[in-house]
């Protein structure tokens, strides 16, 4: 079922919450706005309400952390990170204390709350900082997966989740594994990678592809970091051809970590679906998906023009 | 003064003596460092480790232990000359400060035994502090959380942060400890950027507030007594201390901060001095 991230993330917590007495909730006045407020509402005497002051509640989490207790810090994509990245990297980050930050409000998806409120570099900074793992569910089944498994996980780890509603595209058996990105599709012609709330619209891309005769392999690039090179490898070496698919800047996302990865172990032509380079805008998220170039329609263009390039590139050779 | 008060604090006074040497030393093999702020803090650091808090070199990990954070990590030699000297490692280390894969670094850090979290981004520490506090009560566990911040450091917003949360959450098993030494890189603070009227600063975020000369043993030890008792509110100690005390030609000088480390000549002179300073008390 389709279901917005962060509004799950706070029942799944919840429900973790009972058989898992190892963590407590912190949030920046942010309870409702990234979904925690369930956990919160659940145990109250595991969450803690730092107020508007982000600094002090990261290098808090840190400091609680070594007590033996993680917490899962909460707050939106942009204050994650951009106004917190000295905390994240110096109180968390170098001594790998044990603290999980989810972020709601990510990318363009944060929608009308406007530019302010839209990280398009939250992803950029969280991989750059040595020591964090970086996650971004596809759906539900992965989210829950993921929670799970960042319960076991020791260390610092970052992971983002929604404001708008995500279509299911990992089956309900599905386990999330640390640096192993799930092929959602298989195809020969070209290979799509797409992350986060983007994966079903890569996967809508995928169908509209198929009916004209091109088949796209699709890979869900759920763990940015460390970055399943063996899948994504294969994959490019198969198809020869890749479009990435974010909710991010172009600069040092999903896109880039894939093009790092293949520029050393197998060049390949790439498309970058994503924010070029520029601030959101408050509006609905179909609308400015399609405004900056990041709709189902954009991404069957892209596929297209990269297949065109391969086969320019083969010609020529 | 009872005798045993008295032969306590001639026991602290002896050890932040040798430690002192130990700064010096330390920092002049390092060839760079912050030797004013580490010897305004050792007195303090001092009183701390050999006689308040509940530690033990053996269990660094032990999980009732009394936590210490130096915020103002930079002044880190004086700690690492503490932890030394307590066998949280081996005295050696001391003599590769600052040097490629050594254990050492510049700045308070948390992989090495008894560090309890990250220095050198300031204004961090106070807040690590809060988490930590705040873990203890949650946990229903006896220990006290310590931090030492410096004056510079305080015009680090997040300070102000950590300081309401802490008066919001009534942490009574918290005690700051502000080195006030009046200096920083640049300039004085006050010319820099005034913190006063500092006990009013922190009396408005709910801290009980103790204001003591941060040389003065004797104050000092009664400083963390009387905080040990407040345990409705956390206790900020403003301690008045001298950049660089110890040593004639470092005291109230700026660019003793951390633009210079003792020379050989400075070293002997600065070493002279300290050791005339024992033989006296000796006698």
């Amino acid at each position: 079922m389709a279901a917005i991230l962060r509004t799950a993330y706070g029942e799944i917590l919840a429900e973790l919450g009972k058989e898992n007495k190892k963590f407590v909730v912190f949030v920046a006045d942010t309870g409702s706005g990234t979904g925690a407020g369930a956990f919160i509402k659940k145990f109250p005497e595991r969450s803690f309400n730092f107020g508007i002051a982000e600094q002090n509640m990261f290098s808090a989490a840190a400091g609680f952390s070594t007590v033996g207790i993680m917490p899962f810090v909460n707050t939106y994509g942009v204050f994650a990170t951009c106004r917190v990245a000295d905390q994240v990297r110096n109180s968390i980050c170098y001594p790998k204390f044990n603290v999980k930050i989810v972020a709601s409000h990510v990318g363009i998806d944060a929608g009308s709350d406007g530019a302010s409120h839209q990280s398009v570099e939250d992803l950029a900074i969280m991989r750059a900082i040595p020591n964090i793992i970086v996650l971004v569910p596809a759906d539900v089944v992965e989210l829950e997966s993921m929670l799970r498994f960042l319960l076991k996980y020791k260390g610092p780890a970052y992971m983002r989740t929604s404001r708008t509603e995500a279509i299911p595209v990992n089956k309900q058996s599905y386990k999330y594994q640390l640096g192993k990105v799930p092929v959602l599709e298989n195809g020969s012609d070209v290979t799509i990678i797409a992350t986060g709330v983007m994966v079903f619209r890569a996967i809508k891309a995928g169908k509209i592809l198929e009916k004209e005769g091109i088949s796209a392999e699709i890979i869900n690039c759920s763990t940015l970091k460390p970055l399943d090179g063996e899948t994504i490898v294969n994959s490019a070496r198969k198809t020869g051809c890749v479009v990435t698919v974010e909710d991010h800047n172009i600069i040092n996302g999903m896109g880039s970590a894939v093009s790092e990865l293949l520029a050393k172990k197998c060049p390949t032509v790439t498309e970058f679906i994503g924010i070029k380079d520029h601030f959101g805008e408050s509006g609905d998220i179909d609308e400015l998906y399609i405004k900056y170039g990041m709709s189902e329609k954009h991404i069957v263009e892209a596929a297209k023009r990269v297949i065109q390039k391969k086969e320019n590139t083969h010609e020529q050779a | 003064m009872i005798k045993e008060r008295e032969e306590l604090i001639e026991t602290l006074v002896c050890k932040s003596n040798e430690l002192r040497r130990q700064i010096l030393i330390t920092l002049h093999k390092a060839g760079s460092g912050h030797p004013g702020g580490s010897l305004s803090v050792i007195d303090i650091l001092t009183v701390l480790y050999y006689h308040i808090l509940h530690i033990d070199p053996k269990k660094p990990e032990w999980e009732d232990r009394d936590r210490f954070i130096l915020s103002k990590g930079h002044a880190c030699p004086a700690l690492y000359a503490v932890l030394a000297d307590k066998g949280f490692f081996c005295k050696d280390e001391l003599n590769y400060l600052r040097k490629a894969s050594s254990l050492l670094q510049g700045s308070t850090d948390a992989k090495i035994a008894g560090v309890e979290c990250q220095g050198g981004s300031l204004g961090q520490g106070l807040s690590a502090g809060v988490g930590m506090a705040l873990g203890a009560r949650y946990l229903n566990k006896d220990f006290r959380v310590y931090v030492v911040i410096g004056d510079g450091e305080s015009q680090e917003g997040q300070n102000w942060e950590a300081a309401m949360s802490a008066g919001h959450f009534k942490l009574g098993n918290l005690t700051a400890i502000l080195d006030y030494n009046k200096l920083q890189g640049d300039a004085s603070v006050k010319e820099t950027m005034n913190l006063e009227p500092i006990v009013d600063k922190w009396k408005a975020f709910g801290w009980n507030v103790i204001e003591i000369d941060g040389h003065d043993f004797n104050q000092i030890l009664e400083a963390f007594e009387t905080a040990k008792k407040c345990t409705e509110k956390p206790t900020m100690i403003i301690a008045h201390t001298i950049k660089g005390k110890g040593v004639s030609f470092m005291e109230n000088v700026v660019s003793w901060h951390g633009s210079k480390v003792p020379n050989t000549e400075e070293l002997k002179k600065a070493l002279s001095e300290l050791n005339a300073e024992r033989k006296e008390r000796r006698n």
